[in-house]
């Protein structure tokens, strides 16, 4: 079967090692975390992880289930095939001369990115958007040679009126698993 | 009203609220507050075993001969590793028990101080949950979550690692109140519709089979699954653990399926048109080869846990939820049925392949001995196994009527767990009459657990099948790898003079005529007994379904037994 990437929402309970316990069990299950993002969900004490992996459909669905049984996590979504927003954070450190230091700007404001760090041989971008953008945007700076490159990984919402945390609440705990 | 209570008083105070009557365990420094504070507890006995691996095991042994939450007491460190097997074991076998490890004291933790290991960081994979206590204040509340956590759902196994000075700490005592798990979900009662299209499926079958697995166990499910049984006359199979799930005498039961399984209970699943497994998760030693796994079945699988569902076999209606609470409305949706045609195909293959025949033999045959502990017995005793050989035998060998009366090591399959399991089942229940059939092998990986059973006075009968070997690697090396028996032949003792030893009092049984005599010597003893059973060092375990093959490809006892010559 085909394996494809997928986007995974979790909600967890604010503890210590909860990030372990994810980690952990996609390590044992075989998978190969892509990316991984925890940080503040709008309920207190709940944060909320994002996860890409590689798999298939059903095996993803196995961890999802697997990681469901944790017993912080609150509720676990897999939203790839859903309409959602994905976005990247990524700081790109790119060498800059006076020569091609306006150049590098031009390219910069196409992709909307932002300087916000310059020294006399580098230039500090920030840019936000989907995967695409993003690696479209570091192709071109390849060119001009990248010193130093850090990117969030990817995080994820569905459009529209859904809430993961809605969600679970109008999902019974006993519906059937198919 | 409030009062100032340390740590360990906490502790024990919420293992009493939470019906704890027995610890097995072995202290040392960082757990020695604890076991200061025992003495203010007098309504827990502590076990004082010989191995921590064996507290785990033992607490186990307790569990599921109880149906309660056992548990086990280790030391930081050296202790709390020696418990990892046993937590692993509990894990795969879904028993409930709650595992408290001492801690270096808070300021040393993550220093590599003296006897430090992260034992939650190392049980993470084995246990259901775990918990490293920050301050005694939470201690009440995480371990009413603990007990919870390890009996309800799917048990498992529940370590709480408590540093040293937690114990000491005197803090203002409160209440845990009602257990606040938000986040941790039981799904208990099965789905209407799917319960509605499962008994759909059941009234249409022509040769629909049942497989029962510990899941039925744990849920005390018997009598339903007994009523679906009897009312639309469907056969039973169980899994190696669910042995005891359904009477093995009862004439809709066809025992045991999987790698040493019936024959004919492997025939039935693969001619089976539908199959209904419940609380069973389609374990490989099961189903064998899984794409060929009853190939004219439609599937409906009955767990608790959603993660088993799909995760081995393609079903067709899951329901997920507890085994009495689905079979309850599935039993009155099921019309009542005969089955004549398919119940007599069943019966024509157990005549053909009865699979548990015991030849002619002078010496002692390990089937034989079995056997006859059974008679003896009355079929009324609770079996404890070792693993390998002896453990196939014991489950072929002695029918199971009873829930629990088969306590083996099924998912992990750890050699050394009948000795010290028998421990836990004997202090557990006093009034059942133990026997733990072992292998030399297994039987030497934890002997040391005798010393307990003379300590606790435990009348538990040890019946060794003494075969000179790793039995069942050697039974591999014969049969897939040319008889090669590299680091299988194993050499033991004298196990009469080594229970002699210990103050147990054992015979030596060489012979098929002493073996009656020796299981009588045994009975009558009031105490502990050890047979050391001399047998066929060479005898094999059949049927076997070869690796990879589907269960229809069981190889059966070979027609002419050779005579065996030592
Ligand atoms: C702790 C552990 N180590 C190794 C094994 C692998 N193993 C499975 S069965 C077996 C042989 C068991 O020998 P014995 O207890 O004498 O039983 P027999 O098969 O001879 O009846 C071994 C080594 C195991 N299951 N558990
Ligand atoms: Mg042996």
């Amino acid at each position: 079967m085909a394996t494809i990437k997928h986007t995974l929402v979790a909600l967890v309970e604010n503890k210590p090692g909860v990030l372990n316990r994810v980690a952990s069990l996609f390590r044992r299950r075989g998978f190969n975390i892509e990316s991984i993002t925890v940080g503040q969900s709008e309920t207190p004490n709940v944060s909320r992880m994002t996860i890409v992996v590689d798999g298939t459909n059903t095996s993803v669905e196995q961890v999802r289930k697997q990681l469901d049984k944790l017993i912080e996590t609150v509720k676990v979504t897999d939203i790839t095939s859903d309409n959602i927003v994905l976005r990247e954070l990524a700081l790109i450190k790119v060498k800059a001369t006076s020569a091609n230091r306006s150049e590098i700007i031009q390219v910069v404001d196409i992709f909307r990115a932002n300087i916000v760090d310059v020294s006399t041989d580098s230039l500090t971008v920030e840019v936000t958007g989907d995967e695409d953008k993003l690696n479209s945007l570091l192709n071109l700076l390849h060119t001009f040679g990248i010193k130093e490159m850090c990117r969030t990984g990817r995080i994820a919402m569905t459009r529209g009126n859904i809430n993961e945390m809605g969600r679970r609440m109008s999902k019974q705990p006993e519906s059937p698993e198919s | 009203m409030t009062m100032k209570m340390t740590g360990g008083q906490i502790l024990l105070d919420g293992l009493v609220k939470e019906g704890v009557d027995t610890i097995f365990g072995i202290l040392g420094g960082a757990i020695l507050p604890l076991y200061d504070t025992l003495p203010q507890f007098p309504q827990l006995h502590h076990v004082l075993v010989r191995h921590e691996q064996c507290a785990a095991h033992a607490a186990e042994g307790y569990a599921r001969a109880t149906g309660k939450v056992g548990v086990c007491f280790a030391t930081s460190g050296p202790g709390a590793t020696n418990l990892v097997t046993g937590i692993a074991n509990a894990h795969l076998d879904s028993s409930p028990i709650v595992a408290i490890t001492g801690q270096v004291a808070r300021r040393f933790i993550g220093k590599d101080a003296f006897q430090e290991i992260d034992i939650t960081g190392i049980t993470l994979p084995i246990t259901k949950h775990n918990y490293l206590v920050r301050d005694a204040a939470s201690l009440a509340k995480i371990l009413k979550e603990a007990f919870y956590i390890a009996r309800t759902g799917r048990p498992g196994p529940v370590l709480v690692d408590v540093p040293k000075d937690v114990f000491n700490e005197q803090v203002e005592y409160h209440s845990p109140g009602k257990i606040d798990l938000t986040s941790y979900k039981t799904p208990l009662k099965g789905h209407p519709a799917q319960i509605q299209k499962a008994a759909a499926l059941i009234n249409g079958a022509q040769r629909p089979l049942i497989i029962a697995g510990r899941g039925v166990i744990i849920s005390e499910a018997s009598l339903e699954l007994k009523e679906l049984a009897e009312r639309a006359q469907i056969p039973v199979v169980t899994t190696l653990l669910g042995l005891g799930s359904f009477p093995e005498s009862h004439v809709l039961s066809y025992r045991w399926l999987g790698m040493h399984g019936m024959a004919y209970a492997n025939m039935a699943v693969n001619t089976a048109d539908l199959i209904i497994a419940i609380g069973m998760r389609f374990d490989d030693r099961a189903t064998s080869e899984v794409n060929t796994f009853a190939p004219n079945a439609s599937i409906i699988h009955i767990d608790i846990d959603p993660a088993e569902i799909g995760k081995n076999v393609r079903v067709d209606v899951p329901i997920v939820g507890d085994a009495k609470a689905v079979l309850t409305p599935l039993n009155k949706l099921v019309q009542p049925a005969q089955r004549m045609g398919w119940l007599q195909q069943l019966d024509e293959w157990r005549r053909e392949h009865p699979s548990t025949d015991i030849r002619d033999s002078a010496s002692v045959l390990p089937q034989y001995a079995i056997h006859q502990t059974y008679e003896a017995t009355n079929g009324e005793a609770t079996i404890v196994t070792g693993v390998g050989q002896n453990q196939m035998w014991a489950a072929q060998y002695y029918l199971y009527n009873r829930p629990n009366s088969f306590i083996s090591s099924g998912g992990l399959g750890t050699m050394g767990f009948g000795l010290p399991a028998s421990v836990g089942v004997k202090m557990g229940r006093p009034d059942l009459t133990v026997w733990c059939i072992d292998g030399d092998g297994s039987f030497q990986m934890t002997l040391h657990e005798l010393a307990t059973i003379v300590q606790e006075k435990l009348a538990i009968k040890i019946a060794i099948m003494n075969n000179g070997y790793l039995g069942m690697v050697r039974q591999w090396q014969e049969l897939f790898h040319g008889k090669r028996y590299v680091a299988t032949p194993l050499w033991g003792p004298d196990y009469v003079k080594l229970a002699e030893a210990y103050g147990i009092p054992g015979v030596r049984v060489r012979r098929r005529e002493e073996v009656i005599p020796a299981i009588q010597q045994a009975m009558a003893y009031d105490g502990p007994f050890l047979i050391d059973f001399g047998i066929e060092p060479e005898e094999n375990v059949y049927p076997i379904v070869p690796p990879g093959a589907s269960l229809s490809e069981y190889l059966e006892i070979p027609e002419k037994e050779v005579a065996w010559q030592r």
